[in-house]
């Protein structure tokens, strides 16, 4: 019986432990901590700052997809550029930027909903492959069709001007912290709830997850569609904060960075996605002034890119739980006494 | 019909050489279960180091060598240094470490020797010869075949008519009674993706010169035909990997040359999702195994 209890006081206690951070209360903290950002850092500064909120947008939902259901993508980068793109198509024929981003997650999601159902029935490198292909032949489409996309020129996106009270990066900011923190909201309730068990379950294990008459297909196709839609809007945000859209900016290593942004983070966890994102941007800006001091053109770009190699080397063979897991130790002391 | 032979033997030199690189992916997919997503990589950065001495040298064929060589090196040193630390207990560990040195190996061939294309010749003419009015083979695509056919005939000289072959293939598919009887595993492990990686540079010193020249990402694309023809012949088949180059490279140029050039990439993503989703064991696999590793 005590032995009961103790299970039942421990289950009962892991989601309080799980929750200990109410949602609602970390959007409205992380609303007035990115207002008061924007009206303190100088532009240059809310500009990356915006960045890191675009990129909060897929690196969160690439964490759910990857980290919680255990289906890795490659594929994001070109789930992007399909935002992007439509994003620009749309402003360029009607300028209602609010419809626009809509329309923008929508067809990204009708995308992944394509891809995802094919992944559904693929596993490990075969699924790698798959999306690796998927990011590699994506950007190449806009050769093909260049009428509509203009091929490697790319499209610019038109825009109205922001208030008149604000500055551009100020608006930008808002606009892509806005999104970022309702996708993070949003997830963190989809993956505490119901969909977020059957997502773990599936990762852990297909077979038990589907004895336990949990639909192994469905939930992995729903997690691709969510991640992609995630991916789709922080391609519009792009295509926003750049105003032009180019295959150029989508290449096979944005992928790859995403993966390592939610690889250092710690898989399945958005404040790893938080991580991540900062780091997306933080580490080339930081490579881009060693090789300005260095006077180094070619240093610029591939110092960061190699440095997220190496960071993502070592953290898979050191610590695959990434950053936000070396908590864990403490997390376990404490929770011993259940 | 003259442009329809022409583009079959295109194809069949082009598949050649996709048929080099996805045996080079089988192999090391039979060695140790994971498929090495750097390959590509890998082959650049040593095509990047033929070149190097062979402007030097002023010799092609040395830098030749050199390429195959420094293949080996960088196999043995990738498995030795990172591979053979991955936690095998999730296969996506195996992928991104080797996306991971595909960044780093990116990277630093980037800030040696610049992100712009550089030439790359051809030790031979690509010019094909006339035949009955036709331009077929050129000497290159000659070279091309029998470069690639050498290697099929050695390896599989390798893998049944010698000793190391064999313990290669008893240290791959039983490792602990292997090991019981004295092969030693983890250098067969090595001398895998060292002559995995070996071959991958042989592919890529034969492809580079018939593409846009060297560059960081020159094998990006050619990395995606070559794993299509390793999932068209079943990626635990040499024989497949080979055969399923040649179909990968005769639709590529049979596409090229009647629907256009950029259409070719997005038909080998159609061919890669139609061969995973009707029959992820390859076309030529007799076994309906679901392949979950």
């Amino acid at each position: 019986m005590t032995i009961v209890k103790d299970r039942l006081k421990s289950a009962t206690a892991a989601p309080t432990r799980a929750a200990r951070l109410n949602p609602l209360i970390v959007l409205v903290v992380g609303a007035a901590i990115i207002v008061a950002l924007t009206y303190t850092l100088p532009p240059f500064r809310t500009y990356q700052l915006a960045t890191v909120g675009a990129y909060l947008c897929v690196t969160a939902g690439l964490t759910v997809l990857t980290g919680l259901n255990g289906q890795l993508s490659l594929g994001h980068g070109a789930l992007m550029a399909t935002g992007a793109y439509t994003l620009a198509l749309w402003q360029n024929k009607f300028n209602l930027l609010a419809v626009g981003i809509v329309v923008a997650i929508l067809v990204t999601t009708a995308v992944g909903a394509v891809i995802g159902l094919a992944a559904a029935r693929l596993r490990g490198p075969y699924l790698a492959g798959l999306t690796l292909a998927v990011a590699v032949v994506v950007p190449s489409i806009t050769s093909t069709f260049d009428e509509t996309f203009n091929s490697d020129q790319g499209l610019s996106v038109i825009l109205n001007p922001p208030p008149e009270s604000m500055t551009v990066e100020q608006w930008q900011a808002w606009l892509c912290w806005g999104a970022a923190l309702i996708t993070v909201f949003a997830l963190t309730i989809l993956t505490r709830g119901r969909f977020g068990r059957d997502m773990r379950a599936v990762r852990d294990d297909e077979t038990a997850a589907r004895l336990a008459g949990i639909s192994v297909a469905r939930t992995q196709v729903s997690a691709f569609v969510v991640s992609a839609a995630c991916a789709g809007l922080a391609g519009a945000l792009f295509a926003v904060i750049a105003q032009s859209v180019s295959p150029g900016a989508f290449p096979l290593t944005l992928s790859l960075f995403l993966l390592m942004a939610i690889v250092i983070g710690g898989l399945g966890r958005l404040t790893g996605a938080l991580i991540g994102a900062l780091l997306l941007v933080a580490l080339p800006a930081i490579a881009h002034e060693i090789g300005e001091s260095a006077g180094s053109q070619r240093l610029e770009g591939n110092l960061a890119l190699t440095f997220f190699g190496v960071v993502l080397v070592v953290v898979m063979l050191a610590a695959p739980g990434g950053l936000a897991s070396l908590r864990i130790p403490f997390r376990r002391f404490r929770t011993k006494k259940h | 019909m003259d442009r329809f032979l022409f583009l079959t033997f295109d194809g069949l030199s082009r598949g050649a050489v996709y048929a080099a690189f996805a045996l080079a992916l089988v192999l090391i997919w039979r060695a140790a279960r994971i498929v090495n997503f750097a390959q590509g990589a890998m082959a650049v950065a040593t095509a990047y180091v033929a070149y190097s001495v062979a402007d030097a040298t002023g010799s092609y064929w040395l830098g030749f060598i050199v390429a195959l060589v420094a293949g080996l090196l960088l196999g043995a040193g990738v498995e030795r240094v990172v591979m053979r630390f991955v936690d095998h207990s999730s296969p996506l560990n195996g992928v991104v470490v080797a996306l991971g040195l595909v960044l780093i190996i990116q990277g630093v061939l980037g800030m040696v020797y610049g992100n712009e294309f550089r030439p790359a010749t051809a030790p031979f003419s690509r010019d094909g010869f006339d035949v009955g009015g036709i331009a077929l083979l050129s000497n290159y695509d000659l070279f091309v075949f029998g470069a690639v056919g050498a290697v099929v005939v050695l390896l599989t000289l390798l893998f049944t008519r010698t000793p190391t072959g064999l313990r290669m293939r008893a240290a791959a598919f039983a490792p602990d009674v292997s090991r019981l009887l004295g092969v030693p595993v983890g250098g067969m492990l090595t001398l895998g993706w060292a002559l995995a990686a070996a071959v991958g540079s042989l592919a890529g010193m034969l492809v580079i010169p018939t593409e846009l020249g060297l560059h960081p990402t020159a094998m990006d694309i050619v990395f995606i035909s070559a794993f299509t023809a390793a999932v068209v012949g079943g990626l635990d088949s040499p024989i497949g990997s080979v055969l399923g180059g040649l179909i990968v490279g005769l639709l590529l140029s049979y596409i090229s040359g009647y629907l256009g050039a950029t259409v070719a990439p997005m038909a080998v993503l159609a061919l890669l999702v139609v061969v995973l989703l009707g029959r992820p064991d390859g076309l030529f696999s007799r076994s309906a195994k679901a392949r979950t590793a």
